[in-house]
């Protein structure tokens, strides 16, 4: 067992401050300079229902937010019978004993949260109990946690000492009860704080913060499911003069609205998730044949249709890449982890701008609402691309030309009709069959532009190679470095740069015998596109609307590069 | 620019009713920049999808820059050129079909938001384009393509239904009255929040209710438009509602908000609220 690096899971029913706990774990370790991701997960409705949250804490830099519990919290019976299993051999349940009891008292200890709680004279100071407890069984020094409860809750009220008090009270509370029980997980050593700046984030809050170091400027949205955080930053945050926000009637509003913004010269965007996504199909097909830029986040869950609104799934990469009748075929960057949907953000304005036509942020569930500390962005760090403006006289012909041509902007001269029907160079509705054949090969053309080399690789000379893809990406690292360990030879790939790919990274792949793709989806739906592009690509797909575990990646990889060398070897 | 355009090759029929509107549109803008002393480039014209919608590709004269956007989304394309540019004169031109039927679900909200936008709307109570379907504007039990028993649903009442939804500037227009047409539509413009321009823009080909509207002495049809009058008070509601439910079609101005704030001034008023802050500002927000 690894003793700097653990991971607790709280889980009860929803509102019963499960992501509060792990959110203030997080935070308080971060604080002092653990590494730290949260993983949260709770049912589509406002109050209730089977809810977890967990937090994994580590001394060194960690990936993914762990795939076994050190400690199992949990606040009520059901919570226990779901997740017992993922308690790994060794680890520690704390269960709420005012709900339930537990037999079997060789891993497990039921403390009464609720009345601990109240003796502190703050019935709210429930997570603090359990905080405090399992902050006992990991020997994190006291301080730590205390220093955070000051600062969290000195807001210049009148009650706030009362409440730090009571709190401090819980954290003791807590840690002072389960030592009667005698467990212990391990000794958590002193932290090591990573070199320069951190902050800690969540993805879609880190979309939003590179979205706006690019020069968003305009930004329509409306409410879905796990986008929505992205809605309500902009509606806080891009404020002030010459910043456009608005909450639409709809998604076609949305797309519809953001394409008008792009046309008039704005760095328009919007965000949502798979339902949206499906009701903007035809305004992206607009802002493609029209040539808008635009930026479009989908926060992918579980599909289809309604599908699973509060869970993770990697499903709508097809979709992106067409999502919309005809011959299109739409840019595409996926963030693999919550630093990254900061810089996807970026990119994403920057390939509009340029190319002039929508770009898609496929970001998903797990990262939007994963709490991590992460380097703090700089805002210098990519430089920020603005579209090739037309400054000339009027009689311009906007659409001439083999690939992307200066854009008039409308008060300026060089008015031009963009048109969604097929047109001629100078916007005019056109049916002769040379034109479509020139104006489609001028719209594809224009993604070469896109092209760039930003990709990862390591041990290319092997023939057999794994990319994954979003956020997978963290667990999939994870589970390269076990195999590595275990003498597995395989080569890794990685981009957040799906479409148009890296071109070397493409030729790479292509050279390769096997490339296996991990994804969160059923039909292996990038490793499928990759075979289009005449890669040997092979899918290992899960579809339970949860991450993958590294354990589980470890072994699918394994067999199934097995099986193929056995394969190879019959043959 | 069709006039110099031969590649374009999209003609109205003879006698269609949005030659006038076309005609219409040119002088109001033409009035529009002498007034404002902005030049044409300043305005925007969203279209729709339909016979209605190419005209913005048969302006005559200096060009306004335009969109021919997708079927139905006039309105939520309009809220992003003029928010995106709130400088912008934007004028919004469809069908009933485009506009009262796939894209009806956007009147309201556009309504309620007070969108500082121009929307010429062409009634001909028909899809024309796609030859002679039925409309939400053709009458119950006409005949057509898809309703080869007689239409089965009652017709819309525009002019009422823009007024239930609180447009703040309702005019009813007729393709034969040009100039009156050309002074709503400027007016429309003028007006300070979301404006709707209605004509009644015949189609010769597939609904031809000129006699209907003009009235034909010799057939003994008495004129089912008429001009609302100079007792009619546009800025009271009641009077309104009252006269769009009265039998025929009242030409004029309907009703105008005097008291109407558009949303650019909405927003710019909330946003008072706050102050800028840059990537910087917000990045530490969440320093540890």
């Amino acid at each position: 067992m690894n003793n700097s690096d653990f991971v607790v899971r709280f889980a009860g029913e929803g509102g019963q401050g499960m992501v509060t706990s792990a959110e203030g774990l997080a935070q308080a370790a971060a604080q002092v300079g653990y590494h730290v991701q949260t993983f949260v997960t709770f049912p589509s409705q406002i109050m209730g229902g089977p809810t977890f949250a967990q937090t994994r804490l580590s001394a060194s830099p960690i990936l993914s937010s762990g795939d076994y519990l050190d400690a199992l919290v949990c606040f009520n019976k059901e919570a226990y019978e779901t997740h017992k299993d993922d308690v790994r051999d060794g680890g520690v349940v704390i269960y709420n004993s005012e709900d339930f009891q537990l037999d079997d008292s060789s891993n497990s200890v039921g403390l009464p949260f609720a009345e601990l709680a109240k003796s502190t004279g703050n019935a709210r100071a429930e997570n603090m109990i359990v905080i405090g407890a399992f902050a006992h069984l990991i020997s994190m020094p006291r301080e730590y946690l205390e220093t955070f409860v000051t600062k969290r809750f000195t807001r210049g009220r009148p009650g706030d000492e009362e409440i730090i008090r009571a709190n401090i009270e819980a954290l003791q509370l807590g840690g002072n009860e389960i030592s009667k029980s005698g467990f212990q997980l391990g000794e958590l050593p002193p932290p090591q704080p990573p070199e320069g700046d951190q902050i800690l984030i969540k993805g879609n809050d880190n979309l939003s913060l590179g979205a706006i170091a690019a020069g968003v400027n305009y930004f329509v949205g409306y409410p879905i499911s796990p986008a929505t955080t992205i809605l309500v930053y902009m509606e806080r945050n891009l404020v002030g003069p010459g910043r456009f926000v608005y909450q639409a009637g709809s998604e076609i509003e949305s797309i519809n609205a953001i394409v008008g913004g792009g046309y008039s010269g704005a760095k328009a965007m919007t965000s949502t998730a798979g339902p949206g996504f499906s009701l903007m199909s035809e305004g992206i097909g607009l802002a493609w044949m029209a040539e808008i830029p635009l930026v479009i986040a989908d926060i992918q869950r579980g599909g289809p249709a309604t599908g699973l609104p509060t869970k993770t799934e990697q499903s709508d990469f097809l979709a992106a890449l067409h999502p919309a009748h005809g011959d299109a075929s739409i840019p595409v960057i996926a963030p693999g982890s919550v630093e990254e949907c900061y810089d996807a953000a970026v990119h994403a304005f920057n390939w509009a701008e340029r190319y002039q036509g929508p770009v898609v942020i496929l970001s998903d569930h797990q990262l939007s609402e994963r709490s991590q500390n992460i380097p703090r962005p700089n805002p210098n760090a990519i430089p920020i691309e603005r579209r090739n403006v037309y400054s000339g006289n009027n009689g311009y012909l906007r659409y001439e030309g083999e690939s992307v041509s200066p854009m008039p902007l409308p008060g300026g001269k060089g008015a031009y009709v963009a048109n969604a029907s097929e047109h001629d160079p100078s916007g005019d509705t056109t049916h002769l069959p040379h034109r479509h054949v020139e104006m489609t090969e001028r719209r594809f053309a224009k993604l070469k532009l896109l092209e760039n080399e930003h990709f990862e690789s390591l041990n290319t000379q092997s023939s057999i190679a794994v990319i994954p893809w979003g956020a997978t990406k963290g667990s999939m690292k994870e589970a390269y470095d076990i195999l590595e360990a275990q003498g597995l030879d395989i080569a890794w790939y990685y981009t957040m740069f799906l479409h148009p790919l890296p071109i070397k990274l493409l030729e790479e792949l292509q050279s390769k015998d096997l490339v296996i793709v991990p994804e969160l989806n059923y039909l292996g739906q990038f490793a499928s596109y990759l075979k289009t592009l005449d890669v040997r690509a092979k899918a290992i797909t899960k579809y339970e609307g949860l991450p993958f575990k590294v354990a589980d990646l470890v072994d699918k990889i394994t067999e199934t590069v097995t099986e193929f060398r056995s394969r190879k070897v019959r043959a | 620019m069709s006039k110099k355009n031969p590649e374009y090759d999209f003609k109205w029929c003879p006698g269609c009713g949005d030659f006038a509107v076309k005609r219409a549109i040119e002088m109001a803008m033409r009035q529009w920049t002498i007034k404002t002393e902005e030049p044409i480039e300043n305005t925007v014209i969203v279209a729709g999808i339909g016979c209605s919608g190419n005209l913005v590709h048969l302006v005559d004269g200096d060009q306004p820059f335009g969109i021919h956007g997708v079927h139905g989304r006039t309105l939520p394309i309009s809220l992003g050129v003029k928010m995106g540019n709130p400088n912008l004169n934007v004028l919004l031109v469809a069908g009933d079909g485009d506009f009262l039927s796939i894209g009806g679900e956007h009147i309201a909200p556009a309504a309620k938001r007070n969108l500082n936008v121009c929307a010429v709307v062409m009634d001909n109570g028909v899809y024309g384009l796609t030859k002679g379907q039925s409309s939400p504007t053709t009458i119950i039990g006409e005949i057509t393509p898809t309703t080869p028993f007689g239409k089965v649903e009652d017709s819309i009442n525009p002019l009422d239904l823009y007024l239930t939804l609180g447009v703040s500037y309702v005019a009813s227009g007729f393709s034969s009255k040009v100039k009156e047409m050309a002074q709503l539509i400027q007016d429309g413009m003028e007006h300070p929040g979301f404006s709707i321009v209605h004509v009644q823009s015949p189609c010769t080909t597939y609904n031809d209710n000129y006699d209907v509207l003009r009235g034909n002495a010799k057939k003994g049809i008495a004129p089912l438009a008429y001009d609302v009058g100079e007792e009619h008070d546009s800025s009271d509601i009641e009077a309104a509602r009252a006269i769009v439910n009265e039998p025929g079609i009242p030409l004029g101005l309907i009703y105008q908000n005097p008291n109407s704030i558009p949303l650019d001034a909405r927003v710019t008023k909330s946003q008072e609220k706050t102050s800028f802050k840059s990537a910087e500002d917000q990045i530490d927000a969440f320093t540890l």
